[in-house]
């Protein structure tokens, strides 16, 4: 017998969409049966009472978590989250219910064995309940007591090799799409790239000494599978230079009919014969590509990368030899001042190991912006307050025509005095030519 | 319930701390074809909705089964996942970015019999445990954030919404009938934690009435002038009022300034917004973030609110199949929600999906605004 009624959120049992609550209700239930004699180290029925607050929330349209609370582990600034609820009487399984942030490994890719392990010191020293992941990267272990953190961190660090998360105002968690472990498309090892910043900023990681919170995050080619660029200050996004690889021979096979058009993505429905001028030649964005019938020509020099083709074909064509990253600045949903995507400043970079390029840029754009940016200032707010040419300035990058979708529209432009042979002048001297 | 210690010594935090350690390193956990074949993929196919192969240069393939999944998931189903993969994928298994599973395993003849065992698990309820789909031309599964389950600030909960529109939209995600991918995002609030803001379908969460202010406690739990300067549209100002004979250091709020973002409830808890008469959703649509053909895009606001109606929010539902509907029926191949609305008109977008215009779909914050008005006699009756 279920400790709660919960008869609407029993409605969300039905319907084929995998049910939370029927898999909360079976933790509810596993934690009860203990087969495992584990241990709990907070109440049993935490799931319970998770389901009796949303039940109650679902009642009265209103969250019951409180307002924040600082609790995390000594001598780190983030990673945990605190959270208490506000009817602890009714429901004092979940009357602390903080969340632990772990750093997630390259890909999301885990064995049984790890993950296992994670799940074994969960069971025991938390709610059962976790986010697979959270919308940063993290693997979310969701509702716990004061009393556990440091012992789920000393076990996390200790015999699982593992650290938590980034929060606050501070670099979070970053977080790479797939890349080369198994997409054709990546234009740079994408884990590689996010594993070695991760860990040469664990310090900026974990003690907050940013004006608010950074994000890096890393898609290997222009499609944007972990939406870099709409996502994270710094965004990396792979790149190539040059021509696009043509096997004309598979070219001919998706003419023919041979070959699923992009992959097979539009096999549901009918969409008559690939036709390849207007589902490729006459889609491409800047008109660079040609079918004479027997041979695909692109004119490269005119190509701007976005995908379409090699996404349409990709036996055939493959992105180009010389192979890099772009970086993006200054993304963030709408709070405060609207949203914002990352604008280019970087067009091409190498990505070499030990990645020393790109590390300058990313430290020279932090120290520019731990002076500059103001309390709660995202990167993309200081950019729009002091104009993007500062930060051309800071990293040292060449303005060029790619930073802009356009010139600008208006001659108010700020000249420094070095500009101008200086601004000193003798009025004196001015009146001399003119009288007053 | 005894205390059991991890080793970790309260005295003596220090003794023998590990930190600053990072992630595990990746190459702990890659399937061996994975690992193998790294960095040297040559193609993939999608050989039907949920199932993809992957080809190596070497010849080798790896078959992936991608299966939705709930983002909330309890360690007794992580336990039941990791006894899938030991059974058919030698112990390893990923998570997308989209909150999916995926198993991988390292011939077809296996792709079979673990595609049978994921369907065959249903919950108590008789809901998928592991459907599979969510690739090409699909509705893949929902980003979204933690709602009435974990948050402070929501303006509805995420769990809910999301399975009963992916309950909707079930059909859209075991097949790949779309003219392009749909992708959807839920936030319960303004912040946006799941980022929303770039998807071809979002929900947000909105809140519609002004703070509240607990004139009684807020001099004690807030700082005044981070309250102050947190709002963006400086309705906030530093007051005092009478509370029960005493004088007290308060704000005061200019309330039809107020556009309901929370941001002064984020920095003071004495300023609650939610409430549940105000309290809903927005739809957004039209954004993207792929680079493919047109530059990636924000999200336009079409439906200023559906109000919260738990548990399985019919109106929000039936609105998203209203566009989803129209979309599918108008759009080209390849074309995505934002570039099908830009071809026809926004104009043209209100007829066809039936949804209706008013006037809180025409931006009035700040500059920006200006921009999205029609500067031009260029527009479809
Ligand atoms: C000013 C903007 C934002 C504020 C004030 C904010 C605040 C918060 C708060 C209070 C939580 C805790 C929720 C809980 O109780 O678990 C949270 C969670 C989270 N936020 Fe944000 N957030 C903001 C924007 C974002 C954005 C843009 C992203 C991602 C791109 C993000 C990613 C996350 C993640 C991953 C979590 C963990 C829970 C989840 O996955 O939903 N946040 N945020
Ligand atoms: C046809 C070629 C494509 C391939 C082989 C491909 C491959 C992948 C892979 C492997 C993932 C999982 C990545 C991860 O979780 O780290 C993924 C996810 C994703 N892809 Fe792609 N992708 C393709 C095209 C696209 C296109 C054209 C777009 C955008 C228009 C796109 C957008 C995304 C997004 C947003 C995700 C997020 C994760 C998800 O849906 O599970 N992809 N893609
Ligand atoms: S962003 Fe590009 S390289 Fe990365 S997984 Fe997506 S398609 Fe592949
Ligand atoms: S990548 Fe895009 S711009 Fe370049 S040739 Fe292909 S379709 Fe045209
Ligand atoms: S979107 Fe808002 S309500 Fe939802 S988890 Fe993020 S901060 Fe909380
Ligand atoms: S909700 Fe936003 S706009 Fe309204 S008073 Fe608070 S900070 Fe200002």
């Amino acid at each position: 017998m279920a400790k709660h009624q919960t008869p609407m959120l029993d409605e969300l049992t039905k319907g084929p969409w995998p049910s939370f609550v029927d898999d909360i209700k079976a933790e509810a239930a596993r934690r009860a049966a203990n087969k495992d004699g584990v241990e709990y180290q907070i109440p049993v029925d935490v799931c319970d009472d998770l389901l009796g607050i949303l039940e109650l929330a679902y009642k009265d349209k209103e969250t019951h978590w409180k307002h924040g609370g600082i609790v995390g582990v000594f001598g780190y600034g983030g990673g945990v989250i605190g959270r208490y609820c506000d009817v602890p009487q009714q429901f004092p399984g979940v009357a602390h219910f903080h969340t632990v942030r772990l750093n997630q490994p390259g890909g999301k890719f885990y064995t049984t064995e790890y993950l296992r392990d994670i799940m074994k010191i969960w069971d025991m020293r938390g709610s059962g309940l976790t986010n697979m992941h959270g919308s940063t990267g993290d693997i979310v272990l969701l509702g716990t007591f004061t009393e556990q953190l440091e012992e789920i961190f000393y076990e996390m660090t200790h015999k699982l090799n593992t650290d938590l998360g980034g929060s606050g105002s501070n670099l979070r968690t970053p977080a790479e799409c797939m890349g080369m472990s198994r997409c054709e498309y990546a234009c740079y090892d994408t884990m590689a790239l996010c594993y070695a910043l991760t860990n040469e900023y664990q310090d900026e990681l974990h003690r907050p000494a940013f004006p608010y919170k950074f994000k890096f995050k890393f898609d290997g080619c222009p499609n944007g599978c972990v939406a870099a660029l709409a996502r994270s200050d710094l965004s990396f996004v792979g790149t190539w230079k040059g021509a696009i690889k043509v096997d004309q021979k598979a070219v001919a096979a998706y003419v023919a009919g041979e070959l699923k058009p992009n992959a097979g993505a539009h096999a549901g429905r009918d969409w008559g014969k690939f036709d390849i001028m207007k589902e490729v030649v006459n889609l491409c964005p800047t008109q660079c590509m040609s079918y004479d019938g027997k041979t695909l020509s692109i004119n490269d020099k005119e190509c701007y990368r976005c995908m379409h083709c090699i996404n349409t074909m990709p036996v055939a064509l493959k992105v180009g030899d010389e192979k890099g990253l772009c970086m993006l600045a200054g993304a963030k949903a709408p709070i405060l001042d609207g949203a914002q995507m990352s604008s280019l400043l970087v067009p091409f970079l190498p990505v070499e190991e030990p990645f020393d390029e790109i590390k300058e840029v990313v430290e020279n754009i932090w120290e520019w912006w731990m002076e500059e940016g103001k309390n709660r200032e995202r990167l993309g707010e200081t950019l729009k307050r002091l104009g993007f040419g500062k930060i051309l300035e800071v990293t040292g990058i060449t303005p060029d025509a790619r930073h802009v979708q356009h010139p600008r529209e208006n001659p108010y432009i700020f000249w420094s005095a070095e500009e101008v042979g200086g601004w000193d002048r003798d009025i004196k001297e001015y009146r001399k030519r003119h009288a007053r | 319930m005894a205390f059991i210690s991890s080793g970790y010594n309260p005295d003596k935090p220090m003794e023998g701390r590990i930190s600053d350690i990072g992630p595990r390193h990746y190459t702990d956990f890659l399937p061996p074809v994975i690992a193998k074949n790294y960095g040297k993929w040559a193609y993939h196919e999608i050989l039907e909705p949920g199932v993809l192969m992957h080809k190596a240069e070497s010849g080798d393939e790896v078959y992936t089964v991608r299966v939705g999944s709930t983002r909330l998931i309890t360690v007794g189903l992580i336990q039941e996942i990791c006894d899938i993969a030991d059974k058919h994928c030698g112990g390893h298994v990923r998570w997308t970015t989209r909150n999916n599973i995926e198993f991988m395993v390292d011939s077809k003849a296996k792709v079979a019999p673990l595609k049978a065992d994921l369907a065959a698990r249903k919950f108590a309820g008789g809901s998928a445990k592991f459907p599979i789909g969510g690739t090409g031309a699909s509705v893949p599964n929902i980003v979204h954030t933690q709602g009435w389950v974990h948050c402070h600030t929501p303006a509805t909960d995420a769990s809910g919404p999301v399975k009963v529109i992916m309950d909707e939209l079930f059909h859209e995600f075991q097949t790949m009938e779309l003219p392009a991918p749909l992708r959807l995002a839920l936030a319960c609030c303004l912040n946006m934690c799941g980022a929303c803001h770039c998807s071809d379908l979002a929900v947000v969460g909105i809140h519609r009435k002004p703070p509240q202010i607990d004139h009684e406690v807020l001099e004690n739990i807030c700082e005044i002038p981070l309250a102050v300067s947190a709002c963006p549209t400086a309705a906030i100002r530093p007051s005092k009022t009478e509370f029960e004979g005493k004088e007290k250091k308060t704000v005061a709020i200019k309330e039809d300034r107020c556009m309901f973002c929370g941001n002064c409830y984020t920095m003071c808890a004495a300023l609650p917004l939610a409430d549940s008469e105000g309290d809903g959703c927005a739809i957004m649509v039209g954004g993207k973030v792929s680079n493919r053909i047109s530059n990636p895009k924000f999200s336009k606001v079409v439906v200023a609110y559906v109000p919260n109606e738990p548990p399985r929010w019919p109106t929000l539902v039936k609105t998203v199949r209203q566009i989803v509907d129209a979309y599918k029926k108008g759009a080209n191949k390849y074309e995505r929600l934002g570039d099908w609305a830009e071809r026809i008109g926004w104009e043209r977008f209100f007829d066809v999906t039936g949804l209706q215009f008013t006037k809180h779909l025409i931006d009035d914050f700040r500059d920006p605004a200006y921009y999205t008005w029609r500067q031009t006699t260029n527009f479809k009756w």
